[in-house]
């Protein structure tokens, strides 16, 4: 499982820390924060403990919303960055930001012979590869890299295990081909082609892909007094232990004045997708594609504009809450909250919330000010989802949601996506190709099994979604 | 029958609690026998700042910090071998690069 992992745990105990030094009102204490994790004479995780520092400094600088590519002073103190958290009235936008001192320069995704390869005669490494690239020189096999296309049948074939397929973490997780390398080796983002999914933050061992967090305009915001509204995602449902309504129980104990459930504006997004469906085909459209996702959307827009015409008009869940939420509290702040890191992107187009926190993010907020959520008493929210409305966090979940709001005598097939891939991207791109899909409803959740799988959680995807359809 | 107590507070939780939660049905044959797992509600070992040693499980009453699947599962064994509790496994990976 993902969650056992030594970097998840520094990324969380840097926020909780930042958290901690701003709702105090102390921000000069964030320069000691690298200090406190690592002191002097104590254990350390790369080459030196100056250099955990340094690398500790840009978290910080992140988890304050800060890209460390636009850093111009390395002796600015972080409290100068938080003092500006205040006047800004923009959060970075592409929000990945690479910690340069982080990435190893991992190899290639590749396919290696190892030392255990005993050049036996039956050679079925070479025999089945499909591009003759292997052939035993020297009493070993080897691999011609020029021909090798990193399938693995070799690897697979072999009965000594001599051969392994090494892969390049953040790379391989990118479903939109968009991580490459510089000329050092080190990890580079096209962020024209990358669709925001936050896939390669997740996956990096190092911890060297960042996303830059607007924990700190939040938290700042609630201490000032104003009215701060949380907008929590359906996936919080499945991903805190607890019964929801404690949750918002804790939300409110935060700080945030109201709170209206995204799955109530999940509803109002099923109730006008499905008119909208009704309406394309009866026009003799061919197919019709979900719009709730905000990675699959970034996906059509970067990747698939050819597909931009099947993509739902409908508004997210998250953008119809958000306009509940202003049509009754015009000068709120709208804070959405999920374990989504698109959404920011989403939200930066405009007509949304102001901010996007993670839930990793709330996790670390609920830490930083000691609040256990249990102990929380339960808490209605202004508008509430329903049960189909939680469901939109579950793979298959939009889909069904826009099926009970069709008539009965028009039952739905609709075609689940679950996780985008290159493979589906190609897939999706064959649709709008020949105009036709396998279900007049195609359902694309570029998580694997949706919103509950997000990268910026702390709980088992399989966990958080039983949760939720346990509701 | 060891009691484990694996603490289900939000700080702990949060803190990498989730992967202790499915514990019970990964305890090796040998344990299960002679383990009793319950989560537990906040077991308030994280107050005063001591947000760093979570998650916290509890075994027959000691306590564990920075809990790990490993380091329980290794205090269990030393538990019923008799030789009391190990300090916690957490040690931070010196990869060299």
């Amino acid at each position: 499982m993902k969650l056992s992992n030594e970097s998840d745990r520094v990324k969380r105990e840097v926020l909780v820390r930042v958290a901690r030094a701003l709702f105090a009102g102390t921000p000069e204490t964030l320069d000691r924060i690298p200090l406190q994790m690592r002191p002097k004479g104590q254990p350390f995780s790369r080459c030196c403990v100056y250099r955990d520092r340094a690398a500790l400094r840009y978290r910080i600088m992140a988890a304050l919303g800060f890209r460390e590519e636009d850093e111009t002073d390395e002796l600015k103190p972080l409290a100068a960055y938080a003092a500006e958290v205040p006047a800004r009235s923009r959060n970075p936008e592409p929000f990945i930001s690479i910690l340069a001192e982080g990435c190893s320069a991992c190899l290639e995704s590749q396919t290696t012979v190892t030392n255990l390869c005993r050049s036996c005669l039956a050679r079925p490494c070479a025999v089945n590869c499909p591009k003759q690239a292997v052939h035993v020189k020297n009493g070993r096999a080897e691999i011609d890299r020029s021909k090798c296309v990193n399938c693995g049948v070799c690897a697979k074939a072999c009965s000594f295990h001599a051969i392994v397929q090494v892969p390049l973490a953040c790379a391989d997780a990118c479903p939109a081909d968009a991580v490459g390398k510089t000329a050092d080796g080190r990890v580079a983002i096209d962020h024209a082609a990358c669709v925001r999914c936050g896939r390669c933050q997740a996956a990096c061992p190092f911890g060297a892909i960042m996303t830059c967090s607007q924990m700190a305009d939040v938290i700042l915001k609630l201490k000032s007094g104003r009215n701060v509204i949380a907008l929590p995602a359906p996936a919080l449902a499945g991903i805190f232990p607890n019964d929801p309504r404690k949750i918002n129980g804790a939300l409110r104990k935060l700080g945030f004045a109201a709170v209206y459930e995204v799955a109530a504006g999940a509803d109002e997004t099923a109730r006008r997708e499905a008119r909208e469906l009704r309406e394309r085909l009866a026009s003799g459209e061919g197919f019709m594609t979900t719009s709730c996702c905000s990675a699959w959307v970034e996906t059509v827009r970067r990747r698939l504009p050819e597909l931009a015409r099947h993509l739902s008009r409908t508004p997210s869940p998250m953008r119809l809450a958000a306009e509940m939420a202003r049509a009754d509290h015009p000068d709120a702040v709208l804070v959405f909250i999920g374990p989504c890191a698109a959404k920011r992107t989403e939200a930066a187009l405009g007509g949304g919330p102001d901010h996007v926190l993670t839930a990793e993010e709330l996790g670390a907020m609920l830490v930083a000010a000691d609040i256990d959520v249990d102990a929380c008493d339960p808490a209605p929210a202004v508008r509430a989802g329903s049960r189909e409305g939680l469901r939109f966090a579950v793979s298959g979940g939009v889909a069904s949601a826009v099926a009970k709001e069709l008539p009965a005598e028009t039952p739905l097939k609709p075609y689940v996506i679950n996780g985008l891939s290159p493979k589906m991207i190609k897939l999706l791109a064959t649709f709008a190709k020949t105009g036709k899909a396998p279900g007049p409803l195609v359902e694309v959740m570029c998580c694997e099994g949706g919103c509950a799988g997000g990268p910026c959680s702390f709980e088992d995807p399989a966990r958080a979604a039983a949760r939720i359809s346990a509701l | 029958m060891i009691q484990l107590q694996i603490c289900q507070g939000t700080t702990c939780y949060v803190m990498g609690a989730a992967q202790l939660a499915s514990l019970a049905a990964q305890l090796p044959e040998d344990l299960r026998a002679h383990v009793q797992v319950a989560g537990s509600r906040c077991l308030g070992l994280c107050r005063d700042g001591a947000f760093g040693g979570a998650p916290y499980v509890r075994i027959d009453g000691e306590v564990l910090a920075a809990a790990t699947p490993d380091a329980v599962i290794a205090a269990l064994r030393a538990r019923i071998q008799g030789h009391g509790m190990p300090s916690p496994s957490r040690g931070y990976h010196e990869t060299q690069q």
